[in-house]
């Protein structure tokens, strides 16, 4: 690890003085006050970042949160929403007790009952469930941070239809580098902070990975290295950059491409990386109407094949001393075949992305995207650097460095949450690996478990829809290689409730948890009966079309039942997804709280080394409320699932520690990788080590990994990397990881759209998947514009995440809401003067589907056909401990009342879900809308929703806080 | 009416780097957290769950469009700057000259102002006087509140030793706040604001404040860097794919 002693704040201006000793000032100044009489180190969960903190704990009550120096996340310093986790943990609107709904669904009647009732009605439902069958259960677990949990409970009670909120939130992002090079941004790899000279951040609205890339900027500000942001809005790090692009929304695959048009056409790429390190020189099978047009031409054996020029034939590609062609076009048996470089080159070569064919539709100047393809050369070649660590590569060949290419990439939802954002991002990939900078000093890097082969396993299970009293033969959540993986029946219609893996979605590697409440309202493709719920606002602000979602979840049928029949909810908060639920478990704070940052879900790794953490109670909840993850364990135990009771029937495993501790997903893998063995000296595999945690507890809550210098680079081909990797159990073999620029799985998809193969689309869907699933990366218009007048909606329309904010979290919190408690529309000036629009003006935001008024800020920085405002901001009345006239309520608001779940319907087609119809990603940010002044001025934002009650035993919040004051009367009473 | 020191042994301040911040309010609330159990707790929040929460805060970052001339276009000549404020610890403060009962002082040691709250009537004369609205009124105990510089955790020998900085330097993600001697021209902040150009906060009104603001860089929005503006189509024969063919028979 780039490990800067003393944590990333220990610059010699950042350094404490150097006597320290106080001075003589004489006014009675305690300049040495006792601070706390405890500190535990735990991970925060003000975010999705998982950084380490020391809680400082004096009279019982939190003191004080500081960053972990020593944490590989955060090396010592924490954001805005870290450092108010103390408002968060005593919150008045944390949940106190199990509740019952006692009035209408939305009425916000409950009785509180005990965890034992709460429980057996629990129990018996699902138990039922179980018998008869297991799918009339939807499992979605929202902002779910132990999902090797959560699906492998989902697996035991044999029900298909689970994921997290991955759907709604960045699956483009991850599914795309996956498919591509066996990783992806933030939790799968990150820059080279310490190397790159170039840095393109793209479409990264200020959440997610957020410690981490300040210390990165911070660093290569320090450097002098160049920062070019790409993004509509000129918020964050957008205006610390040295150059913004203020990009028109949803067209950053056109600009991509471009820049790869302007590489191509100079021959400023990395052939010798592109040979080594990509399916480049694979030949690809040109034979128009067969059933293998398009795959990889491979020898008996199943390896591709490349034409060696040496010898002038096709051959296995790695034989030893080939030469393979990157062009060209030949005959092999008959076959006419092509290198795939040969097919990419044609492609983006063609005027039709040439900077000024580009330029408009972009709202970037072709000088503009001439002047950064030069910079990324530039940096690329003429610049590149080398490492003098020596290294041997998979075919056992000794390199003495390590050369590198010091431009690195980073992208976030700003790309992913487009219905393009699968090939958008796969084309930021396709940018990296031509300029040879996936996993070279100064370009992009994996942290492990990444890089996986590519596509990574296993496929998703359940495609029978799960049986009575069965758990599932896999992982309901996976990747999907070719269409026979697909979860489709017979007749192609989806085996999941969210449509997941079915012709709709079919590379959905996170579920689509936004269309869930529709289609079980629906009944499509079939009702269910419960739906259970964890941490995701989705009667509020995580859902799309939110007042329809709300009739949704209240809608009854004919005979006056629930069209959703039962909704059993957890959360720690009373959230606006509260009062819709029949029955809440009430989870605890992250502060109360166990937890498992696991290298089988989503792990804390640098790229330096493979690292895991935990969450460890640093105070007892004075509520009658209980963890989750441990109320789930209790529940499978009750149900009886395998697993989680031993062979008396009685429950395997105390609590979630006990899991974290005990749990084997394979002989020697568990949800920790530290200090594992009976005595706690084995690494990444080994028996459960009954002290784990304590060590986890000794060593600041988290461990790591530090991977020798040899096997930090190149890891997609390092064969001292791929044997660690294979040893701790990250991949099968230590074989090479291939980047696949050109991906067969999509043309897989394609031929089946063309009638190749067993599992054919319907129909309706060829056209669909013929045209989505391109082999090569491609730009589409977002999809909305396909069926809406873009001339009536001539603007786009955004959302940012606060940096201070972690959704409706953070703005229920007493002092994140003094930051901001309202959010504005921003309009660029020249927009609003056109528009008649002054500053705090009124305006109506109509989209196809619906509105919202709004008030008004005039800003330059932001791209003149983009309005955006700040996310989650705008509450109902009645929640989060929040009085009925909180800001948040009257003046603030969500966009999310004019996006729609469902495309614009057009003719006789279908309404297909308002995703990424690769990967079922929800394309919040393709909303297309018009705006106009309000003929009167307003006071209150629209649209308003009814007051809702608060459950029983809440809390009144307090009118006055002097938080604090209690340390300072231990202190003074003590002196 | 209360005096100043003639001079300060040390002058400890902030500095600020304009180029770095991303106004991500770390700073803001974790100093809020450790001040409001620290030398002036709580920093009392009013109506924290209400219509108007308005709290005691010691350090407030705001953002700001800055346009170089009055042409609007997409950031051409307009820049977003995220601006750190706090107390300045001046060399001459008027918050603590007007003050009328000495609650308001500069510390001859280290120069930090601060406020005695047992000397403080609430009277806000401070306030006024300070040209940037670093003073902050605890309207529930009724006295004058500010930054102190973390004065508790900078020489606390309860933390560890790395630990003794400003509570807002040790959070800064992005590495932008620095603290240390400014009086000092050898000391390691007095040369990070010689080698950046470091300004104070409007100077001319002739308080002489110690913290310092390190000024953005210049954009490189336009130059390219150090290599060619565009670039060549290749000119051999055959184009591209003849390009290929070259190299990889070299």
């Amino acid at each position: 690890m780039t490990t800067t002693p003393g944590g990333a704040n220990a610059r010699p201006t950042q350094r404490p003085l150097a006597d320290t000793a106080a001075p003589a000032e004489g006014d009675g100044v305690d300049t040495a006050p006792h601070v706390s009489e405890e500190i535990k180190r735990t991970t925060c969960y003000m975010c999705a970042c998982r950084c380490g903190i020391e809680v400082h704990l004096d009279g019982g009550k939190v003191r004080y949160i500081g960053g972990n120096r020593n944490h590989p996340t955060n090396r010592g310093v924490l954001c805005g929403k870290g450092s108010a986790g103390i408002m968060q943990h005593y919150s008045p609107a944390r949940l106190r007790k199990p509740l019952l709904r006692t009035g209408d669904r939305g009425s916000g009647e409950f009785r509180e009952i005990e965890w034992d009732e709460a429980l057996k009605i629990a129990t018996d439902r699902l138990a039922t469930i179980r018998a008869t069958d297991p799918k009339r259960l939807a499992f979605f677990t929202g902002r779910d941070q132990s999902q090797s949990l959560t699906g492998w409970w989902a697996k035991q009670f044999g029900t298909p239809n689970f994921a997290a909120h991955g759907g709604f939130c960045s699956v483009n992002m991850a599914a795309a580098g996956l498919y591509t090079i066996g990783g992806s941004f933030w939790e799968f790899g990150e820059p080279d902070w310490d190397n790159a000279r170039y840095f393109l951040l793209f479409g990264v609205a200020e959440d997610h990975d957020s410690n981490p890339i300040k210390i990165g900027l911070g660093k290569l500000k320090d450097r002098g290295a160049k920062v070019v942001s790409v993004n509509p809005c000129r918020t964050g790090y957008n205006a610390v950059a040295d150059e913004w692009v203020g990009i028109r929304p949803g067209t950053d695959g056109l600009f991509v491409l471009a820049l790869v048009h302007e590489l191509l056409k100079a021959g400023k790429v990395d052939l010798d990386y592109l040979v080594r390190f990509t399916n480049a020189a694979h030949l690809v099978i040109a034979d128009p109407g067969a059933a293998d047009d398009g795959l990889i031409l491979r020898d008996a054996d199943g390896i591709p094949m490349v034409w060696d020029r040496t010898s002038g034939s096709a051959t296995a590609a790695r034989t030893p001393g080939i030469g393979p062609a990157l062009t060209g076009t030949f005959e092999v048996g008959g076959r006419t075949v092509r290198p795939s470089f040969q097919i990419l080159a044609e492609r983006y070569l063609a005027e039709g992305y040439a900077p000024e064919a580009v330029a408009e539709r972009c709202g970037v100047p072709a000088d503009q995207i001439r002047r950064i393809a030069a910079e990324l050369a530039h940096a690329a070649f003429d610049q590149a650097i080398e490492l003098p660590v020596a290294w041997t590569d998979t075919d056992g060949v000794r390199h003495e460095t390590m050369p590198g290419r010091p431009v690195a990439m980073h992208a976030m939802r700003g790309i992913s949450a487009h219905s393009n954002g699968f090939h958008t991002c796969r084309a930021i990939h396709l940018l990296q690996v031509l300029l040879g900078t996936v996993d070279v000093p100064g370009g992009f890097r994996s942290k492990a478990p990444f890089p996986k082969p590519v596509p990574p396993g296993p496929t998703p299970a359940g495609k029978d829809g799960g049986r009575p009293e069965t758990p599932l033969d896999g992982m309901p959540l996976g990747f999907v290689r070719t269409p026979d993986d697909l979860l489709v029946d017979e007749n192609g219609r989806p085996v999941r409730i969210d449509k997941a893996y079915s012709w709709e979605a079919p590379l959905s590697a996170h579920g689509l948890m936004h269309t869930v409440i529709r289609n079980a309202w629906a009944g499509d493709p079939y009702p269910i009966d419960t739906l259970f719920l964890f941490m995701a606002n989705m009667a509020w602000n995580s859902s799309m079309n939110t007042a329809e979602t709300i009739r949704m979840l209240t809608d009854k049928d004919e005979d006056g039942a629930y069209r959703i029949p039962f909704i059993l909810y957890s959360d720690a908060y009373y959230s606006e997804t509260v009062p819709y639920a029949d029955l809440i478990l009430p989870d605890t704070t992250y502060l109360e709280r166990h937890d498992c940052i696991s290298l089988l879900d989503r792990p804390i790794s640098h790229a330096d080394g493979p690292g895991d953490a935990i969450r460890t109670p640093v105070v007892e909840p004075d509520r009658d409320v209980r963890a989750f993850q441990t109320v789930l364990l209790d529940l499978g135990a009750r149900l009886g699932l395998p697993g989680m009771v031993d062979d008396d029937g009685s429950p395997k495993y105390r609590d979630y520690a006990d899991y974290i501790v005990n749990h084997e997903r394979r002989p020697g893998i568990g949800p920790l990788a530290g200090w594992r063995g009976e005595n706690g000296d084995e690494v990444g595999t080994g028996a459960p080590n009954p002290d784990q945690l304590d060590r986890y507890i000794e060593n600041g809550g988290f461990w790591t990994y530090e991977l020798p210098e040899e096997a930090r680079y190149y890891k997609m081909a390092n064969r001292a990397y791929l044997d660690f990797a294979t040893r701790m159990g990250f991949i099968e073999s230590p074989e090479p990881i291939v980047f696949q620029l050109y991906s067969e799985t999509l043309q897989r998809f394609r031929l089946a759209a063309r009638g190749h193969g067993d599992v054919t689309p319907p129909d309706s869907e060829r056209d669909r998947i013929e045209r989505y699933f391109d082999p090569l990366p491609v730009w589409y218009p977002p999809l909305l514009e396909d069926s809406v007048d873009t001339d009536a909606l001539p603007l786009h329309a955004l959302t940012q995440r606060p940096m201070h904010m972690y959704h409706s979290w953070g703005s229920q919190n007493a002092w994140l809401r003094q930051i901001t408690n309202e959010n504005r529309l921003f309009v660029h000036r020249e927009t609003a003067a056109r528009l008649g629009l002054a500053d705090d003006d009124w305006a109506v935001v109509e989209s196809e589907h619906g509105q919202v008024r709004v008030q008004v800020r005039l800003v330059d920085g932001v791209n003149p056909d983009t309005v955006w405002t700040w996310n989650a901001i705008g509450k109902r009345h009645g929640t989060w401990g929040l009085s009925s006239d909180a800001p948040e309520a009257t003046r603030g608001f969500l966009l999310n009342h004019a996006i729609s779940d469902l495309l614009p319907a057009t003719g006789e087609r279908k309404r297909y879900s308002n995703s990424d119809p690769v990967t079922g990603q929800a394309a919040w940010f393709d909303l297309r809308v018009k705006l106009t002044k309000c003929a009167t001025p307003a006071t209150i934002s629209e649209p308003q929703f009814p007051d809702l009650a608060a459950p029983p035993d809440m809390p009144t919040p307090p009118k006055v806080l002097s938080y604090g004051s209690l340390f300072r009367k231990r202190r003074e009473g003590a002196s | 009416m209360t005096s100043l020191p003639a001079s300060t042994t040390r002058k400890l301040g902030l500095v600020i780097d304009l180029d770095t911040c991303v106004g991500c309010q770390a700073c803001v609330t974790n100093c809020k957290e450790w001040n409001t159990g620290g030398h002036m707790a709580p920093l009392t929040d009013i109506d924290p769950y209400g219509a108007e929460p308005d709290g005691v805060w010691f350090n407030r970052v705001h953002t700001y469009e800055h346009t170089e001339d009055d042409e609007h276009s997409i950031g051409a000549r307009s820049r977003t700057v995220h601006f750190p404020r706090s107390c300045l610890h001046c060399k001459t403060p008027a918050c603590v000259t007007v003050c009328p009962t000495g609650a308001s002082y500069k510390r001859t040691s280290d120069g930090i102002v601060l406020v005695d709250e047992d000397k403080c009537i609430g009277c806000k004369l401070c306030s006024w006087a300070c040209p940037y609205g670093a003073r902050e009124f605890d309207t529930d105990v009724g006295v004058m509140k500010k930054c102190t510089l973390c004065v508790d955790r900078i020489y606390n020998d309860n933390l560890p030793e790395e630990d003794r900085v400003p509570a807002c330097v040790a959070a800064c993600p992005a590495g932008a706040r620095h603290f240390g001697d400014l009086g000092d021209p050898e000391s390691p902040v007095s040369q990070l604001v010689a080698e950046r150009e470091g300004v104070d906060l409007m100077p001319e009104l002739g308080y002489g404040p110690t913290n310092k603001y390190l000024p953005p860089r210049a954009k490189r929005d336009t130059a390219s860097e150090g290599g060619p503006a565009r670039l060549e189509p290749l000119a051999e024969s055959g184009g591209f794919f003849g390009w290929v063919d070259r190299m990889l028979s070299g």
